[in-house]
């Protein structure tokens, strides 16, 4: 990213989004307070949603949604249309920043492909190339419609309540659901949403005691769940790819239950243009396997750890994409391929590679990670300056997982980063940095401990711990089948 | 409010839950704060294939420890057995003391530790709802890790120590 591309990323605007977040606020607000009973205040901030939304498909069930919840009938269906419309408002948000973003760096971006070909929620029909095992993936992922409707009864009893009113029985009640959503590999998706959830309710429980409550967050995981609660997931029809797999870094996602890492990448095939591609592996958790630890979860794919580790490209072979440039990484598809350094790769290839598509159900900014390359910058606190123009660093990702510190960011001069957008700003992600420390170049990548720690004082502090994982498995054999 | 609350507020990453401290599980596999008290699994230094579910009370600091199987622990009498102790320690070392003193609603004067400021006596809690909160606990190892791309995670970075 040049200093020019950042002062147009930067600058005002874009237009609208300020108004669609003040609508989105006022429903959040109403959520918070729950509809129970819907108070003057809300049931306006209600009607402004559904009247924003008047002219788009879902205006009539919006109006009528409205309405009814306003008048203390809480169905299903109404806030199904809710929920799908705050999910439009972010959706626009997300068309507008995205735009800014991708006309910013000159990227360019495929379009989603045409409803006819991907109706992700009509089954394994017509799944192409793809194995079994991947189309379960890309239809609704084949959840149970009881489990749905599980999940629906929960979410329709935090709304009724509103946050404020959250206790450890409500928490409590979600358990069940989530338990059996765990069972469904077609479902991991709203079952890691529905326990990060749950397990932040259930710290901050009685709700009602809290200092502030975190309405917008909260209202984002309720929305999305409530949507994924209609019939499962809308991942689209994936196609089998062959090729280079140029790694950029990774990115660790997290909570209590779950651990994931997502490798940003390009991907060379024969004669086509190089894309931007990503892949990425979960593993289910505890809340005590924290830090570097977490790795050790990973070790079924030996292929995806050891280059991210040993920063070399994977020849992969017949690997299923999905529309929204998602790579279901099969390891035994994969090959370790030559030494690639990823800042090589994002100095050689990210300028002219082609973005993929955001599925429209996923189109809100918090999905906004686009891969970029910026050097030559100097670094003051939390802000990151490139020729005048300023970013927020983002300096709360930086896993304790991984060698990446806010020091070595504050010594770098060249990151490979993504590009969020959080609280009404810009921020920059850091997944690998060149600093210079003690006189002396080096270069840190988040993925480096990916087959295990690289620092002797990590290893050391690691090994005080003793091995969690194998702990717990051993506890987990002996107990669990009594 | 001030500004920088209704920006908190109106952001869709923050951290809600304190991240916990990495310590050694051998002894005491699991620990919770939840349904009203400091709960948890402790090993047996003797069987390999028992284990004691012990737990405090918030408020009423209560104790209870017994095993498995509902039998209530021997040593437990009128003050902590050496289950509760080890509970209370571990808890200490995950959460942070301010964490645990705050949900078992405990004033803990400075320097000292979290047993010497409860005075609670022992209270018979069923050991089955704790336990079967640890199987379940557990039962997560068991879940098979997923390729799919899960835009949700977006939500959930993994971030590092509170600065």
């Amino acid at each position: 990213m040049l200093d020019v591309q950042l002062g147009e990323l930067v600058g005002d605007g874009p237009a609208g989004v300020e108004e669609a977040l003040a609508l989105v606020a006022g429903f959040d607000g109403a959520l918070g307070h729950g509809f129970a009973r819907v108070a003057e205040e809300d049931a306006a901030a209600l009607a402004a949603l559904a009247g924003a939304l008047a002219g788009s498909p879902l205006g009539d069930r919006l109006a009528e949604a409205a309405e009814k919840v306003t008048a203390g009938s809480v169905a299903d269906e109404h806030l199904a249309a809710l929920a799908g419309g705050r999910a439009a408002l972010f959706g626009a948000v997300h068309d507008a920043l995205l735009a800014r973003l991708d006309q910013a760096l000159g990227r360019s971006r495929t379009s989603w492909p045409s409803a006819a070909t991907t109706d992700a929620n009509t089954g394994a029909a017509s799944v192409g190339g793809a194995t079994e095992v991947d189309a379960g993936a890309a239809s609704g992922g084949g959840v149970p419609e009881n489990v749905l409707a599980g999940c629906r009864v929960w979410l329709r009893e935090l709304a009724i309540t509103g946050w404020r009113g959250v206790d450890d029985d409500l928490v409590s009640g979600g358990d069940q659901v989530i338990e059996a959503l765990l069972a469904v590999p077609g479902s991991r998706g709203l079952a890691v949403l529905l326990d990060g959830l749950a397990a932040e309710l259930r710290a901050s429980s009685p709700v009602a005691t809290m200092d502030r409550v975190p309405v917008r967050r909260w209202a984002d995981l309720w929305t999305r769940g409530l949507l994924l609660a209609q019939s499962g997931p809308w991942h689209g029809v994936p196609e089998p790819v062959s090729g280079r797999l140029l790694i950029l870094g990774a990115d660790v996602h997290e909570h209590a239950t779950v651990v994931r890492v997502q490798v940003h990448g390009v991907l060379e095939e024969a004669g086509g243009q190089a894309r931007l591609v990503r892949t990425s592996v979960a593993a289910a958790k505890v809340d005590t396997i924290v830090g570097p630890s977490v790795w050790r979860l990973f070790g079924g794919r030996p292929v995806l750890m050891g280059a991210l580790a040993e920063h070399r490209s994977v020849e992969i072979d017949g690997m299923p994409l999905l529309p929204g440039g998602d790579l279901l990484w099969h390891d035994d598809r994969a090959r370790t391929g030559a030494e690639a350094d990823p800042f090589t790769t994002a100095r050689v290839q990210l300028a002219g590679a082609s973005a993929p598509a955001t599925p429209p159900l996923d189109r809100h900014p918090v999905r906004i990670a686009e891969p970029v390359l910026v050097e030559g910058y100097t670094v003051d606190g939390h802000v990151l300056d490139l020729g005048g123009n300023k970013l927020t660093l983002d300096l709360d990702r930086l896993p304790t997982s991984c060698p990446l510190t806010p020091e070595l960011v504050a010594a770098s001069s060249a990151c490979i980063g993504l590009v969020r957008r959080d609280g009404g700003r810009w921020l920059l992600q850091p997944l690998a940095v060149q600093a210079t420390v003690k006189k002396k170049p080096v270069t840190v990548h988040n993925g480096d401990w990916a087959t295990g720690p690289t620092d002797p004082k990590v290893v050391k502090a690691e090994a005080k711990a003793g091995d969690v994982v194998a702990v717990l498995r051993e506890r987990a054999g002996r107990l669990l089948r009594k | 409010m001030d500004a920088d609350e209704t920006a908190w507020e109106q952001r869709s990453v923050v951290r809600v839950v304190p991240p916990v401290q990495p310590r050694k599980l051998a002894k005491v596999p699991f620990v919770e704060l939840a349904d009203g008290r400091l709960q948890g699994v402790v090993s047996s230094g003797s069987d390999i294939e028992r284990v004691y579910v012990s737990s405090i009370a918030a408020g009423t600091h209560d104790l209870s420890c017994s095993t498995n199987n509902n039998r209530p622990c021997g040593a437990l009498h009128g003050y902590a057995c050496k289950h509760i102790r080890m509970l209370a320690d571990e808890a200490v070392l995950q959460y942070g003391l301010d964490r645990v003193a705050r949900y078992l609603r405990v004033e803990v004067p400075e320097g000292a530790g979290l047993m010497s400021a409860l005075n609670g006596t022992p209270q018979r809690t069923p050991a089955a709802v704790v336990f079967s909160r640890f199987l379940r606990h557990l039962a997560y190892l068991e879940v098979p890790d997923s390729t799919e791309p899960l835009a949700e995670l977006h939500w959930f970075p993994a971030m590092g120590e509170v600065r």
